[in-house]
């Protein structure tokens, strides 16, 4: 694995049996990722950005090939290494949100600490630092089922971000949110990703987040087709707002 | 990380009210239903014991093998010296002689013509020696419905019901006709004390209590009884222990072949009582054992039903680094708790309503017309150790067996896939 890579891919292939036969999700995938990229695997419904991006998050193992995640082989790994990954490294944003209705704002971005095993003072530290980032620090002791959709994902976020994680995986954030949300999530992200220097890789066919990107990936079939830079994002009108 | 899923499982009334609510009524059930059999089941054993069987007893082995017939002519010689030797080599047990018998009771009228006739089953007790309680064993005087118990010889108590088919009140004369225990014709004259009911058909029919010394005398059978009645010291029948003193008594007649030397049976070693004590004895872990299965068989539906629903929740929590182990683990500390929860308000209802069925009990004596066997005509429950604890069974035993078989689906199941049905 290249020194400065966080994620590498070699001739990636994954496939699922469906009866008697196997549908194959993914082909002989060859990918990169650095430290700190903003980046998002592009593509239709059954291009396999999210069979890829749950190999990437140890969630999935490969049927073939190599998938190295910080200098961890994803398919060598036991269930408790990969589990021990994505509580130390990973953090997980979904398109539903997928917090926990009955506890609190507080109480869903403090778990991933309980996991890590942090005491209480620091855990109130940390989580309060999160939830600044993502603008909600009034809505400490509110309940899921009180906040709207934009709140949810930023608290999704939040919760994500609170260990400070190496990676995170977002499987289309804002697919369920309006643009104006949309454009506040991806803000959030873009301004944590260059504050922490966390890598992002989001799993999207929002046009809203590819505005984003700095680097696309393009998946068909299975393959990557395209995998391009961008230089004129709308990060950088992020920046210049900064 | 407990307070926190202690937290969610308060909060989530579908994960924590309603699966208690659910052993709750469950061992509500057990603990009721394991104190009305026991109560039940206990005083019908006792109600037998007391009035037919003893929990010990003594009798020639020729009359044991009759025993159906109560066959006099073969009953104990020499009783005195019998319960003397049983005395010493069982102290505590309180051995009582008794002579069952059966005969026509006359009532004469005015003129001594026979003005009404029935038959009865008769039993001789030690009403006037003070040594054996029988007054007390049988509650006699609770039984009493009209006129005194017996306080001096030649007085006899009939059943009420008996009384009133003969017509007869306290103070009249009337006329046993039976056999002596030679075979030759009794008849002997009995002036009624009293009237007495005992809640057991059977036994209200058509029964005359009288002293033991009468009814020897009246039957020829002088320090003779049918039999003589053992009761273990603490007053409720324990079969291990009687048992013990059976084999114990019998041992010492083993190898004598004489067909009038005495043999000991215990209750269970008498008619149908040894199905019966089995039953009693066995019930608890049946009733156990049928609401561990049902119960485990609902919680185990209602766990996947509850599982499916969050499988949304162990998707988040695996991809926040918790491990499949972990997760099936909480899910069973989940399910102790609320066993524990269910199981605690559970006993509480069950002891509740077992009490008031201990006090105020059900009357059958309805549905007990005609009935031969001798059962108490109030079902009562009796509330007993086992009651605070049994519960714990099916309490906390379904819900743990319910939740492991419904968490089998977090390993079954990918964790890719726990994804997507989180995502759906």
């Amino acid at each position: 694995m290249e020194n400065n890579s966080i994620i590498q891919i070699k001739n990636l292939t994954k496939s699922f049996p469906t009866g008697k036969t196997n549908f194959i999700a993914l082909r002989g995938i060859d990918l990169s990722l650095g430290t700190g990229e903003f980046t998002g695997l592009i593509g239709p419904s059954g291009s396999g950005k999210t069979t890829l991006l749950n190999i990437v998050g140890s969630l999935d193992t490969p049927t073939s090939g190599e998938a190295w995640v910080l200098n961890h082989s994803i398919g060598a790994l036991s269930a408790k290494q990969a589990a021990s990954l994505r509580k130390q490294n990973l953090g997980f944003i979904f398109q539903s949100y997928n917090l926990l209705a009955v506890h609190t704002v507080f109480e869903n971005v403090e778990f991933p600490l309980l996991l890590l095993k942090y005491n209480a003072s620091e855990r109130k530290k940390m989580v309060m630092d999160a939830l600044e980032w993502v603008g909600l620090t009034g809505k400490v002791k509110s309940k899921p089922p009180q906040l709207s959709g934009g709140e949810c994902q930023r608290v999704a976020i939040a919760r994500a971000m609170v260990k400070k994680p190496s990676l995170v995986l977002a499987d289309e954030p804002t697919a369920n949110l309006d643009a104006s949300n949309s454009h506040h999530i991806l803000q959030t992200m873009v301004k944590l990703n260059e504050e922490l220097k966390t890598t992002f890789l989001f799993a999207t066919h929002d046009e809203k987040v590819i505005g984003y990107l700095r680097r696309k990936i393009y998946l068909l079939d299975g393959k990557v087709d395209k995998d391009e830079l961008t230089v004129g994002s709308k990060q950088s009108t992020v920046s210049s707002e900064k | 990380m407990i307070r926190f899923l202690l937290k969610g499982l308060l909060r989530d009334k579908s994960r924590s009210r309603t699966p208690v609510m659910v052993v709750a009524i469950g061992v509500m059930l057990t603990v009721f239903v394991h104190a009305y059999i026991t109560g039940f089941m206990g005083d019908t054993i006792e109600m037998n014991a007391k009035f037919s069987y003893g929990h010990l007893k003594v009798m020639t082995k020729a009359y044991a093998e009759n025993m159906s017939q109560v066959p006099n002519d073969l009953a104990l010689l020499d009783v005195s010296e019998l319960q003397n030797k049983l005395n010493k080599q069982f102290p505590g047990i309180i051995w009582a002689p008794r002579i069952q018998f059966g005969g026509l009771i006359d009532v004469p009228d005015k003129n001594g013509e026979t003005q009404a006739q029935g038959p009865a089953i008769g039993m001789g007790l030690d009403m006037l020696s003070g040594k054996s309680r029988e007054n007390e064993r049988l509650e006699i005087q609770k039984s009493l419905v009209r006129g005194n118990l017996i306080r001096e010889p030649g007085e006899a108590l009939i059943s009420e019901q008996f009384s009133q088919k003969l017509q007869v009140n306290p103070g009249d004369e009337v006329t046993l006709i039976s056999s002596t225990m030679d075979g030759s014709m009794a008849m002997y004259n009995f002036r009624i004390a009293g009237t007495v009911s005992f809640g057991a058909e059977s036994l209200d029919r058509g029964t005359i209590i009288t002293d033991i010394e009468d009814v020897r005398q009246a039957l020829n059978m002088y320090d003779a009884a049918g039999e003589l009645i053992g009761f273990l010291p603490d007053g409720f029948y324990d079969d291990e222990e009687a048992l013990k003193i059976t084999q114990n008594f019998n041992a010492g007649y083993a190898d004598s072949s004489d067909e009038f030397d005495p043999v000991m049976k215990s209750l269970s070693q008498q008619g149908n009582m040894g199905q019966y004590v089995s039953l009693l004895k066995v019930w608890s872990a049946y009733i156990s054992l049928i609401f561990v299965v049902a119960m485990a068989l609902v919680l185990w539906n209602a766990g996947l039903l509850g599982g499916l629903r969050r499988y949304g929740e162990f998707g988040v929590r695996l991809a926040m680094g918790e491990e499949k182990k972990h997760v099936y683990r909480t899910l069973i500390y989940e399910s102790v708790f609320i066993g524990i929860a269910g199981t605690v308000v559970g006993t509480a209802f069950g002891l509740f309503f077992a009490a008031l069925l201990q006090k105020y009990g059900i009357d059958i004596s309805g549905m007990m017309e005609g009935a031969s066997m001798m059962m108490p005509s109030v079902i009562r429950a009796r509330i007993t150790p086992a009651d605070y604890y049994l519960g714990l069974i099916p309490g906390l035993m379904a819900t743990v067996i319910g939740s492991m078989l419904a968490g089998v689906g977090i390993y079954k199941r990918k964790t890719s896939q726990l994804f997507k049905e989180m995502e759906a």
